[in-house]
Parts: C-alpha cells; structure tokens; sequence
C-alpha cells in the first residue's frame, strides 16, 4: 500500500527531499519560515534547513523574483514562492523580462535554473485580488515552462523534476486542491515536464482539463457514466512544454473534445488547445465542433453565490460535456 | 593615489578602447552596417574603468543597458563584442542580443539589460548565491539615476542590507533619465544619502576622477569583502551623446554639453599622468593607436563574420544550448 498525503504535503516533501539531496536548492518568499507560508506549504521546514536555506523575505514580489533569477545565475537552484498568483503581476518583470529571456539572449552564455511556485485559483471567497488564474500569460513566454498539477502524486514528481530542470519553470498550484489526498512514494521519483497524463479512459468523448478543473471533470465524468456516456479525461500536467501527442491521440479516438479551465475563456489556455487540435490531423476526426468551458469574462467576485458561478462547476461540466455527447456535425 | 606607469597605462588604455570602440560603434551604425539603437557612454570612461579596477579577477559584475564600458573595462574580447554589434553568429550572443545583453558569465560579466532597474533585483540574488557559496567573490552592480527612482531599487536595497550581500552597488549618475534631468529630484550627493536609509555606506565622486572613482570603490569592496554587507557609490558624469539613437538632444543646450566636454575623464587622466611624470606624451600616443588598432581589428573580424543562419533560429530557448 502507498501512504496518502495531501497535495500541501506533497509540495513540501518534494522541495524537503530535494533540499536534503542537493545544497545549491533553497526557498525563498514571504512569510515562508516561522510562520509556514500562507497555505502552510513550508511549515516545518525553517527547524530543519535554518533561515540561511528557507529564506523569509518582506513584501518585495519583484525582489523574490530577481533574487531567484540572479542566484540561479550564479549557479544555485532557488524555489520562490509568491504567495497568491494575482501578485506575479508584481514579479512578472523579472520572471518574463529577465529570467524567461537569458539563456537566449545571452547566446547560452547563461543558465538560470529557477522554479517559480505560485497558488492560482478561486473558490476561497479572497476575491478579486487573491484569486486569478494567470497560467496562459507565462504560457506565452519562449524560455518559461509552465506546469500545472492536479494530484499529489504529480505534484511531488513534477516538483522535483522542476527544481532539477535547467530552465526557469513556473509552478501553479491550485488552492483549493492543497488538502485533497492521494497515493504518494515517500522515495523521490520525477515525472518529465512536457508529458500529459489521461486521468481516466473513455470512447465517447474527451475532456481536457487543468488545474481543479480535472477534479471536476472526473467527478462529471462518474456521474454520465451512469447515462452512458464514456469520458476520457486528459491532465496536459504541463502547459509548456505541451504535451500535443497524447491530446491529438485522445481526440482521435473519442472524435470530440471539450476543454475546461477555470481562467477566463478569452485569450486562455483553451484556446491555445483547440487551435492545437483543429491544426492536427485530429481535426478530421472531429464529429463535432471544439468546444469550451471556462471561467466567465468577469474578475472573481467576492459574494460566495457569484464566485461559484464565476468558473465551471461540476454540473456546467456534466451539462456542456452531455450537450457534446448529443452533437453531431 | 599613486599609480605605477604600468597600472596608469593600462586604464588609460582601457578608456581609450571604449571611447573609440563606441566611436567606430556609431560610425558603422551611421554607416548602415549595425542596425537597431546602442546607448552610447562616451564621457563616463572613467566611472567604468575607475570603479571595475577595483575588483579581483575572480569578481562579477552586471552592468547596464549603457554598459560596453562595463564589459571592456571587464576584460571583454572587442571582436565578440563588435561581431555582436554586427549581430553576427560568433558574437558574444550569437548575434541574438545586440549591444544592450553582452555577457560571459564565464569570465565574470553576467550580463547587461535593456530595462533600466532591471539588473538590480537580480544583484541581491547574485549576492545572496555568491554568500552561500562562500568562496569570496563579489558583485558589482550599476546601475543609473533613471533606475533610482524606480520600485525595484527599493526593494532591491531593502533585500541587500538585510540578507547583508557582498555587493557594491555603483550608480552612475550621468544626469538625465532618457531626457528627465536627475536634478529635479536629487543630486548625486542625495543619491548616495539613499544608502544611509538603508543602512549601508554610500558616497558620492566626481564620476569623471578615474582614480577618484577607483578609490572610493577600494574602500566599498574592502567593507564589502570584510563581510559587512553592501555598499553604495555614486559617480558623478555625463554622457555626451544623447540617450539612444533617437534622441535629439531637445531637453539640454549645446553649452551644457561643452562645459562637461571641458572635463573629458580620459583628458583629465592623461594630463594628471604627465603632471605626475607616471606617463611621457610619446607613450600615451602609442596607448591611443594601440587602441584604434585593437579596434579597427574588432571591426574586421565583425565585418567578415558570418550571420547567424536563420535555421538556427528557434534554437537556444530552452537548455541545453
């Protein structure tokens, strides 16, 4: 039997492990030592590593940012944490002007092997600034790699193969996801960036999810079962790297695919996926046009009634995902 | 300060390859073959060579979007340097980055940046990497008045005293930010009161005194080097061209500009030289053409370098490269 940690757990097993393996690793943030972190992420790991190591810093997103980038330059391997991703807008100069940009501008004359780890998402009641889904901004930057999981097994794999990549990687996790639990190897094992996992098989038609919305859907999933409708359920894991084979196969096989994510639709990571999809030669088995599923064009409301309405639950999965199974061309 | 004939020949040649490597720099630029923009430091030698004298071999520095002093006074090869100008694939960057990212990490110069206060939050990272590493390398950082008044230099000096990182900061106030002139806020004297706030030394030269400048950054390297903490010089300059390639010189008259023409730094280090009897006329002429010739040799090898091949294009995004 593999033990079951939460996703939290799994995080700080992955930087803590990491942390004992290779001294060049170190966290940095705010509020990362004493008091944890905000989420409790790095509770416990100040006693074991000392302040040197789990770096508390005061309110400086753009010196976190520029912290990490410059120490990776010179050869360590930071993890800077930003507390809520709505303030990566305040860290994105040195994360997309400088660290994303490096290696290239600089001929490979430089390395600078960071992770960004940053909770996304809504569902906390934190409203408009505590709550955003940013993934597609850095998504569109050459030099980044996003990666974005959805279970505590991936979370801890891809961690560590994170933290060891030589390229600047952007870490987004989810909140509302930080105490759900699964089975998790105490030992270390990496999962590669750039590999997409099919979280549940099916014939009728495929979903691709990120983030809490793969729980979503999973849980949609179960009850159309019971109607007879077979869902395949694909985990890009990572963004960028994407992993295209295993979406385009998918759709091949169920010929129709709905994309959920909880960032607003317009300009979101879906619409980079069904372009992926429509280029392909999975277009040609499409039987019905792609379809989205996203979060509404509006920013997190604070009142608990809108902000459930704000970004797809299960039932606008399970009703979108029956209204595909019925389409046809 | 004293000088010995062989240290004062070596920076007098140092400012000359800068001030003639800018000068072909431009005359290519105006003759079609380097495209683009450059930032041009012709007037602020002295800052460049003064303050990066004071390092070991061993030291690093970031420097500027006005940084091909910074990088010559580094040690950098002029024909990578020229062949990058001509965005060229044996360029320091492969042609990909232009005058304003030259770096060779390897050889101490992590790089220059075309953000202004872009390069400072990174020193407090390269500061902290170098003091877990423990092997008695420092940083020194410039940057410019234009980056002072941004957010990034506060939080970037707030993180630098507190994790106490060995880094000297150099600001090099060349007294306007694009065409904003710096003293409608502060002074090169208030610039370096901003250090006190923080919590480190800082002090202010007259930028265009090559061993004044040289001085003051040996005293901040040896507070720096001693293990206790950052420190903040301020050099006093002006650059005599205008801010890129577009400026025309609207925000600033033409008897503003001769006045500190009257204290060229390469001038005023040649001719204390002489007064010192450290260096002979007969010997500064042969330093001079020393470095047209270094120069004209860069701008060779620039011309008959090859361009990158465009199939190479997507390459070098992500490692390995």
């Amino acid at each position: 039997m593999v033990r079951e940690i939460t996703y939290l757990e799994a995080v700080r097993e992955a930087m803590t492990q990491e942390m004992e393996r290779d001294p060049k690793v170190f966290l940095i943030g705010e509020d990362v030592g004493l008091y944890g972190g905000a989420f409790q992420v790095s509770y416990g790991m100040l006693e074991k590593f000392g302040p040197e190591r789990i770096v508390d810093t005061p309110i400086t997103e753009l010196g976190i940012a520029g912290a990490a980038t410059g120490a990776a330059l010179v050869g360590m391997r930071p993890i800077a944490e930003i507390m809520f991703m709505d303030f990566t807008t305040l860290a994105s100069e040195q994360l997309v002007n400088q660290a994303a940009k490096l290696r290239f501008m600089f001929g490979g004359r430089a390395t600078d092997p960071m992770v960004l780890r940053t909770p996304a998402g809504s569902g906390t009641g934190a409203a408009e600034h505590h709550s955003q889904s940013f993934e597609n901004w850095f998504v569109h930057v050459p030099g980044l790699k996003v990666v974005m999981p959805t279970t505590p097994y991936d979370v801890k794999g891809l961690l560590i193969e994170s933290i060891r990549d030589d390229n600047p990687v952007v870490f987004i996790e989810h909140k509302l996801l930080y105490k759900s639990k699964g089975p998790v190897p105490e030992e270390m094992y990496t999962i590669p960036l750039g590999k997409a996992d099919v979280k549940r098989a099916g014939r009728d038609l495929t979903i691709v999810a990120t983030g809490v919305m793969v729980q979503r859907s999973l849980a949609a999933a179960d009850q159309l079962a019971q109607e007879g409708i077979d869902i395949e359920i694909v985990d890009p894991r990572t963004l960028r790297p994407l992993d295209t084979e295993t979406i385009i196969a998918s759709v091949k096989k169920t010929g129709k695919v709905l994309i959920v994510h909880e960032a607003v639709k317009t300009g979101g990571f879906g619409g980079e996926l069904a372009a992926v999809i429509a280029e392909s030669e999975a277009f040609g088995y499409l039987e019905a046009p792609i379809l989205r599923l996203a979060g509404k064009e509006v920013p997190i409301p604070y009142n608990r009634n809108l902000e459930y309405h704000a970004v797809p639950q299960v039932e606008n999965i399970i009703e979108k995902a029956r209204e595909l199974a019925q389409l046809k061309v | 300060m004293e000088v010995t004939k062989e240290i004062a020949e070596q920076y007098l040649l140092q400012m000359y390859q800068i001030r003639v490597f800018e000068e072909q720099a431009e005359k290519s630029y105006m003759a079609g073959k380097i495209h683009g923009t450059m930032h041009l430091s012709i007037g602020q030698e002295a800052s460049a060579v003064g303050s990066v004298s004071a390092l070991g071999p061993k030291d690093l520095i970031l420097s500027t979007h006005r940084g091909h002093g910074h990088c010559i006074a580094k040690g950098a090869d002029l024909k990578l340097m020229m062949a990058e100008f001509y965005g060229k694939a044996n360029g320091y960057c492969r042609g990909r980055g232009g005058s304003m990212h030259i770096a060779d990490v390897a050889s101490g110069n992590l790089g220059a940046n075309g953000v202004v206060g872009g390069g400072i939050p990174m020193a407090v990272g390269v500061g902290l990497g170098l003091k877990m590493q423990n092997e008695g390398k420092i940083l020194l950082s410039f940057f410019g008045d234009g980056a002072a008044s941004t957010g990034a230099f506060h939080e970037s000096m707030t993180l630098s005293v507190l994790y106490q990182v060995p880094v000297v900061y150099v600001c090099e106030n060349n007294q306007y930010a694009m065409s904003f002139p710096s003293n409608k806020w502060t002074t090169s004297e208030g610039l370096a009161s901003f250090a006190a706030c923080y919590g480190m030394p800082g002090k202010s030269v007259d930028g265009n005194d090559l061993l004044a400048v040289l001085e003051a950054t040996e005293e901040a390297v040896e507070h720096v080097r001693n293990g206790n903490g950052p420190a903040l010089v301020v050099c006093d300059t002006y650059r005599w061209r205008g801010h890129s390639k577009s400026d025309r010189n609207r925000y600033r008259s033409q008897e503003e500009i001769d006045a500190w023409k009257e204290k060229d730094p390469i001038e005023r280090f040649k001719n204390h030289m002489i007064e010192k009897k450290t260096l002979t006329i007969d010997d500064i002429e042969k330093i001079k053409a020393q470095a047209d010739a270094d120069i004209e040799n860069a701008r060779l090898f620039a011309e008959s370098s090859p361009d990158p091949d465009v199939s190479t294009l997507e390459e070098g995004v992500y490692a390995p490269w």
